[in-house]
């Protein structure tokens, strides 16, 4: 699904990333790691298309086309959806308003037809329903006035009712209580499989405690210095991040 | 103003002149008093009229124009232009819409007016629009069951002179200033609206209904009447971007409310704004102003201004009667080169009034915009109240935004409170909104009707679809 080859990026004069090789296959849920400032954000990023970035070297392949070649929306439109770590706020546009009309402009791009009002509201009650959250988010501004774990469960909703084929989550954990991990956790569980891929982008194991991933990497200092399977995050939380900052540089 | 459109009025009233016959479409350019007398003639206006043409008139000639708005232009004229120019025979416009420019016709398109009305927007001779006539009848009926007169302005003046004449000039006084001296010597002709007593008026009037006010051009006259507890909302303009060969508007708009009466009052107006050099548009000087005259009354003014060169309009309230409210809500949005000095005034005389202004500005491009207003409270207006608010957001780096807040307070129980604020369409929420899928152009649509949202839930269902789509149709590359 996802082939990152010697993936180097950078902003300004500072290179960040200094050739990333990652490989997601359908249906996979993959977890990096690693410390503050290791360039975990800048990945998600980068995949996101967002110009910040320059892209120095390398090649990402999604879904067999050239990711790099394609805008920003035109990698939503393609499935690609990037959970925000600070999750912008939408002054006046209420929430319902905005999935719908992200729902109609992905919809559209595909040749599909716009989505029912009956039919997006029942989907969205759902989804609000596995989320415990309140019917008053409908009508509240995207964001506006949410607590940062009000932000991240806002997060989750839109993944729900996007159905993307590859999510990236970035820190979607941090500022979250544990039984506000746990209904996100339910949230990203209930679209595992069915082919979607996700990347999971964490500083703490927590997380992972809820999402089981298939995969664990490490990215130190713009590198992945160590890929494992799920006991490698374990190992991470006994150990910590310092071991590999001799290795990195 | 620009030259070409001076030739061309000083060239197409020459062809006429002044001898010409009553079937003659211009006056010859120039403003004195006989051109007053032969507007007032052609209109077949009683004495009383003319002399009030021409005591307007007189006091506009030791008038100089305002200059303290933050606009620039260069200087008008007044002897060059035409004050005079009787409706077009429909005969002489595009007989079907393949006449009409398909740059205009795109506009329509985009903003979803049906196939019917666009050809009555673009001025295709009414015969060739399907039901017009009979859905002005069937209006025209309705109103009259519930006492509502709606008319032309020139129909009121010999229909219901004691009604005009009580109230004519009784809000804006025709030396108020220098637009409104002026429009009050030449105007051409306008809407009249009275609701008796009692009545709510039963449907929204727009003047969109009244095919004949579509010519009625460059020096508009409005008096819209309201009676003890009666109600009527009332819709100015279209959503359609009028293409008017005339440069200079000076509208007057005149609203009284009596005891308990309200006056919903919404605009939008989409007046050609020039091209992206900065070349044509129209300069709209408008004074609009309503009087809360009895207890209890209300009168409240919606504006989306997306039109214009120039815009220099400030629809205000004098709140009179005890306990009445004025409300202002503004939206007014300024791309390539326009620019805009627009805002209210609230004067609070009656003890207990309130009032609420809310104004969003949008610019984009080179574009200029200003907020200019004033909340006044006299001495006897205790307890008086005043939320202001006021918002600019910016597209891009080469726009402004002003603001130029005046209070004035003479009664220490008044409160009044003023917020305004500045901002940017972030990279951030562009970037966010893209992420789920929208384009460039949808999310800054999304993010500015999101700004707009105060003032668009005062308008009219319908208006405010269209107002949200003509927004995006004015934005148009404002990005990217």
């Amino acid at each position: 699904m996802l082939n990152i080859v010697d993936l180097r990026a950078r902003v300004g004069e500072t290179e960040i990333l200094h050739g990333i090789d990652l490989q997601i296959q359908p249906g996979e849920v993959h977890a990096i790691m690693g410390p503050n400032g290791s360039g975990k954000s800048t990945l998600g990023k980068v995949l996101a298309g967002l110009e910040d970035f320059e892209v120095t070297g390398g090649q990402i392949s999604y879904q067999g086309e050239d990711l790099l070649d394609l805008s920003i929306e035109e990698r939503a439109q393609k499935g690609i959806f990037l959970g925000f770590q600070y999750p912008i706020e939408i002054p006046g546009v209420s929430n319902d308003y905005f999935l719908k009309t992200a729902l109609n402009a992905q919809r559209k791009a595909r040749g599909e037809e716009e989505v029912g009002t009956a039919d997006f509201l029942r989907q969205l009650k759902e989804a609000m329903a596995l989320l415990e959250m309140d019917k008053r988010y409908r009508k509240r501004f995207v964001n506006v006035g949410f607590s940062g774990g009000e932000k991240k469960r806002n997060e989750i909703l839109q993944l729900l009712m996007l159905k993307p084929d590859f999510a990236v989550l970035d820190e979607t954990d941090s500022g979250l209580d544990i039984d506000a991990l746990q209904v996100v956790a339910k949230g990203v569980n209930a679209l595992r499989g069915a082919g979607r891929a996700f990347l999971l982008i964490t500083h703490y194991e927590r997380l992972l405690r809820y999402i089981e991933p298939d995969h664990v990497h490490v990215l130190v200092e713009g590198r992945i210095v160590r890929s494992g399977g799920k006991d490698l995050a374990d190992e991470l939380e006994s150990s910590g991040y310092t071991e590999y900052g001799e290795e990195a540089r | 103003m620009s030259e070409a459109i001076i030739q061309e009025q000083v060239k197409r009233s020459y062809e006429h002149g002044w001898e010409t016959d009553i079937a003659s479409e211009s006056a010859p350019p120039g403003l004195s008093e006989e051109t007053v007398r032969f507007i007032s003639a052609k209109k077949e206006e009683p004495d009383w009229l003319l002399e009030w043409r021409l005591s307007a008139f007189r006091r506009w000639q030791k008038m100089t124009e305002p200059t303290w708005a933050a606009v620039e232009y260069p200087p008008i004229d007044y002897q060059a232009v035409s004050y005079w120019s009787a409706p077009k025979d429909p005969s002489e416009g595009p007989q079907s819409l393949d006449e009409v420019d398909p740059k205009l016709l795109e506009t329509f398109e985009k903003l979803g007016i049906p196939l019917h009305e666009r050809a009555a927007l673009a001025g295709v001779a009414v015969d060739a629009v399907f039901d017009s006539v009979s859905v002005v009848t069937t209006f025209r009926e309705t109103l009259a069951e519930a006492g509502v007169i709606f008319c032309s302005f020139s129909e009121a003046v010999k229909e219901h002179p004691e009604l005009v004449r009580k109230y004519l000039g009784s809000v804006v006084p025709p030396h108020d200033n220098f637009y409104a001296a002026l429009n009050s010597a030449v105007f051409s002709d306008g809407s009249f609206v009275f609701v008796p007593r009692g009545v709510r008026c039963p449907m929204e009037l727009s003047t969109y209904f009244r095919i004949n006010a579509r010519n009625t051009g460059q020096f508009e006259r409005t008096l819209i009447i309201v009676e003890e507890a009666a109600y009527v909302s009332y819709l100015e303009g279209c959503t359609a971007p009028m293409r008017d060969e005339n440069q200079l508007h000076a509208a007057v708009v005149e609203l009284i409310a009596l005891d308990d009466g309200e006056i919903k009052y919404s605009t939008v107006q989409n007046w050609y704004p020039g091209d992206e050099n900065g070349k044509g548009g129209i300069y709209n000087f408008v004074t609009k102003r309503g009087l809360c005259k009895g207890a209890r009354s209300r009168i409240s003014w919606t504006q989306v201004e997306t039109g214009s060169a120039i815009t220099w309009k400030y629809p205000s309230c004098v709140l009179m009667g005890d306990d009445s409210v004025g409300e202002f809500y503004s939206v007014a949005v300024t791309n390539n080169l326009q620019q805009a000095d627009t805002g209210t005034k609230m004067h609070h005389i009656g003890a207990r009034t309130r009032s609420t202004v809310v104004s969003k500005g949008i610019s984009a491009g080179r574009s200029t915009q200003s907020y200019r207003g004033e909340i006044r409270v006299d001495p006897g207006a205790s307890q008086a109240r005043n939320f202001t608010q006021c918002d600019s957001l910016l597209l891009g780096d080469a726009c402004a935004a002003h603001t130029f807040p005046n209070i004035a307070s003479r009664n220490a129980t008044a409160t009044l409170e003023h917020e305004a604020t500045t901002s940017k369409v972030s990279e951030d929420q562009l970037f966010y909104c893209r992420q789920r899928g929208m384009s460039e152009e949808d999310a800054v649509n999304l993010i500015v009707n999101g700004f707009c949202k105060d003032v668009f839930r005062h308008l009219p269902m319908e208006f405010a679809v269209e107002a949200q789509k003509l927004l995006a149709v004015s934005l148009e590359g404002a990005v990217g």
